[in-house]
């Protein structure tokens, strides 16, 4: 039991290092668990802990890979593992035809085994999974499990699911990727021990990932969160404001409806205020360097543009232009999004690079009417003006007119003021918040956006 | 309550639920450890059924508190009969308000909702606390009172503890996050959309006129729908509702025509069908 109980300790270290809130109630509870399930079925196991040392769902794709690294499937390498790629190819295409996901885990293991080892023996510096799927290559696999099945189906693919076979299997094959790249997890944790690895080689979750740096991939999924994410924000905006609303009592209303019950007054009347929508204005640098975020930011703000009586949004990178419009439209196709605000809206003069002075003097210029009394601005961007003039004056005239200037920084607060930075100057005139990641953004909207 | 991981799966069969291994394991250890589940997922995909179902096979009452945006301690605690009091005012005419007052607020005149429910009677209880995340979150304080203490306190009847400590199932769309504490005082389970294999045999059994070719097939484009960036998937009980339609219709294979007629019953929103008739590559709606 202690060493299981060292795993679950670690496991638990590893979690927390992650950013997952786990106390010793957690703890415990899995130890129990673990006692009550044994450790003969590892993937009730799995479930076990993820249950009592979990509290939420978007845990879970951390949660994952560490268990694999502190209750991993075996030891070692597999046993007389063929190491011969071709013979390997073959299987695999069995296995995807079939859907047989515990021959893909196997088959997995051998893989990194037989292909992933590196070094001036197999296996002696480490094991890659980046490596054994540029050698096994299974995305080639395609036209032949396709073969496979159909020939398996015996009707050659004439039903109408057939045409969902392609995708399926890609699915298929992308889950085999996943197994490798746990198993050489594994394999490189036993070399340089799982403690280490379970800190560094996973992945955080992608409203966890730095703007500034996510890659294609996790900014796509970070586009698909935007509907969820918006509904929940939406949800809890609505509470504030029903917070907000709730008066003080009304003392005639409260008398008037006492009379039903004999001029005892039984329920209170309460006050109803009600408050005027608040409106947003947007002002948005989309120059490469922070498009991703400010993208994502844009879509979140559409998707909960029902909160508010009014929602206008302005894009910059030298020269600026409302894109309000291109957003309503942007709705079908968030992916598309920066290429459309790119093609149809004027950002640029004479060079490429963004330029907060020259873009916020002509906001004052030309949309100054677009903010007033009830108006709560957010200006997103690095405030890296390329050495040109900040124009502070028209920050501060912004911030004279609107209800509230917020500024969303995606760039770590210690970066604010190195190099071309006017983060700090900015930041003596309107508040300024460090915005790296999803989670920060959301937690921010939630608590500042007005209601 | 059960015995093994295994018998949960069996017995929960029985009534028709069908549990994927993590639903059984961490139905299994709540039941062990004694602590209340939290069950998250998108709609449809079986929390309340699972609710209850454990009831069902526990042989327990099932006490289900329905959360909704403005539920509070009188909904969801327990209440006085303000109408049945007032009457007793008047009739008591003649006597001393202090015997008025101890007569009124007796039991004769309070009305339990379903937590204190839960917490009085003798017999095996599943309390099932349906959508929480549609409650304000003023509530969750007091679930997590009743949750923690299994107790009540009615201020003019004293306090209330349960004799049997039921066995807590609380649901959520994650519509809101709910409170840390809450999520601490639970075990977690997460229920998604199911396995293939899982879906074919809940259709089989909900719907077990339709045919394994034809079971495969609405499994299968539900799958792939599922994996398309829609504005609402379909869950579970979509995938049944289709598999009914498809059997009511008669049709003995899926064909563009029947996937376009048919379309509605799975997807909700018009861009959404749209969208899933191009990727399908249906002829135009
Ligand atoms: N695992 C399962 N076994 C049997 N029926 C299921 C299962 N999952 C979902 N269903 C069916 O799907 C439908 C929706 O379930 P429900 O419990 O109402 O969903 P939820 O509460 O998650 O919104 C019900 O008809 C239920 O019988
Ligand atoms: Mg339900």
């Amino acid at each position: 039991m202690t060493d299981v109980g060292d795993r679950i300790t670690g496991l638990a270290a590893a979690l927390r290092a992650h950013g997952v809130r786990i106390g010793t109630g957690e703890t415990v509870d899995a130890a129990r668990a673990v006692e009550a399930l044994g450790l003969a079925d590892r993937e009730r196991l799995r479930e076990g802990l993820a249950a009592t040392l979990l509290h939420g769902p978007g845990q879970r794709v951390l949660f994952d890979p560490v268990f694999d690294l502190y209750f991993p499937r075996g030891v070692g390498g597999p046993e007389d593992a063929p190491r011969d790629r071709e013979a390997l190819r073959d299987r695999l295409a069995e296995a995807l035809a079939a859907d047989d996901r515990a021959m893909m885990a196997r088959l997995a293991a051998e893989a990194v085994d037989g292909l992933g080892g590196y070094g001036s023996s197999p296996g002696s510096d480490g094991w890659s999974a980046y490596q054994t799927l540029d050698r096994l290559r299974p995305q080639t696999l395609l036209a032949r499990v396709r073969a496979d099945v159909r020939g398996r189906d015996g009707n050659g693919g004439a039903g109408f699911a057939d045409r969902l076979l392609d995708d399926e299997i890609r699915r298929r094959i992308e889950e085999f990727r996943r197994l490798v790249g746990a198993e050489a997890r594994r394999r490189v944790a036993e070399r340089r021990g799982r403690d280490e690895i379970a800190r560094r080689g996973v992945r955080p979750t992608a409203d966890r990932v730095d703007f500034l740096i996510a890659n294609r991939d996790q900014l796509t999924e970070l586009r698909r969160a935007v509907q969820p994410l918006a509904r929940k924000l939406a949800t809890r905006l609505a509470a504030r404001r029903r917070r907000a609303a709730r008066g003080t009592i009304d003392l005639r209303r409260t008398l008037r409806s006492s009379l039903s019950t004999g001029g005892v007054p039984m329920r209170p009347v309460l006050r109803r205020r009600r408050p005027v929508r608040p409106e947003l204005v947007l002002l948005c640098d989309v120059s490469g360097s922070v498009s991703g975020f400010s993208d994502f930011t844009m879509l979140l703000v559409q998707a909960l543009h029902d909160q508010f009586g009014k929602v206008r949004v302005f894009a910059f990178v030298n020269r600026l232009d409302e894109v309000t419009g291109l957003l309503d439209h942007g709705r079908a196709d968030p992916d598309g999004l920066s290429a459309r605000i790119r093609a149809e809206a004027t950002l640029t003069g004479w060079h490429g690079s963004s330029d907060y002075g020259v873009a916020l003097g002509e906001f004052a210029e030309r949309y100054g009417g677009a903010v007033g009394p009830r108006t709560t601005v957010f200006v997103l961007g690095d405030a890296r003006t390329n050495m040109s003039d900040p124009n502070l004056p028209a920050v501060r005239e912004l911030a004279r007119r609107a209800r509230r200037v917020y500024w969303l920084n995606p760039e770590p607060r210690d970066r604010w003021g190195t190099g071309d930075s006017a983060a700090p100057a900015y930041a003596k005139l309107v508040e300024m918040h460090e915005c790296r990641t999803a989670a920060q953004l959301s937690a921010l909207i939630a608590g500042l956006l007005p209601v | 309550m059960f015995t093994s991981v295994d018998d949960v799966s069996a017995r929960l069969a029985e009534t028709g639920y069908l549990a994927s291994p993590a639903v059984a394991t961490t139905v299994f250890l709540a039941a062990r450890l004694g602590k209340p589940l939290l069950v998250e997922g998108p709609a449809g995909v079986g929390k309340t059924e699972l609710a209850k179902a454990v009831a069902q096979v526990a042989d327990a009452r099932l006490v289900r508190l329905q959360c909704y945006e403005g539920v509070d301690e009188s909904r969801a605690l327990y209440e006085w009969n303000h109408a049945k009091q007032l009457l007793r005012i008047s009739a008591g005419r003649g006597e001393s308000w202090d015997e008025t007052r101890t007569d009124i607020f007796t039991e004769e005149f309070l009305l339990p909702r379903p937590l204190l429910t839960a917490i009085r009677g003798d017999e095996p209880t599943v309390l099932l606390i349906d959508e929480t995340d549609k409650a304000d979150v003023e509530m969750e304080g007091l679930l997590l009172e009743v949750l923690s203490d299994f107790q009540v306190t009615v201020p003019e009847l004293g306090t209330v503890t349960a004799t049997r400590r039921p066995f807590g199932v609380l649901t959520s769309n994650a519509g809101r996050e709910l409170s840390e504490a809450l999520r601490r005082r639970c075990l977690f389970l997460h229920i998604g959309f199911p396995e293939e294999e899982l879906e074919r045999r809940i259709v089989r059994l909900k719907v077990p006129g339709l045919g394994a070719a034809l079971t495969e097939s609405v499994v299968r484009v539900v799958g792939a729908l599922r994996a398309m960036d829609l504005r609402k998937v379909p869950s579970v009980a979509e995938t049944i509702d289709w598999a009914r339609t498809l059997l009511a219709l008669g049709a003995g294979t899926l064909d563009e025509t029947v996937v376009r007629d048919t379309l509605g019953v799975i997807l909700k929103h018009q861009d959404d069908i749209q969208k899933a008739a191009a990727k399908l590559d249906l002829d135009a709606l």
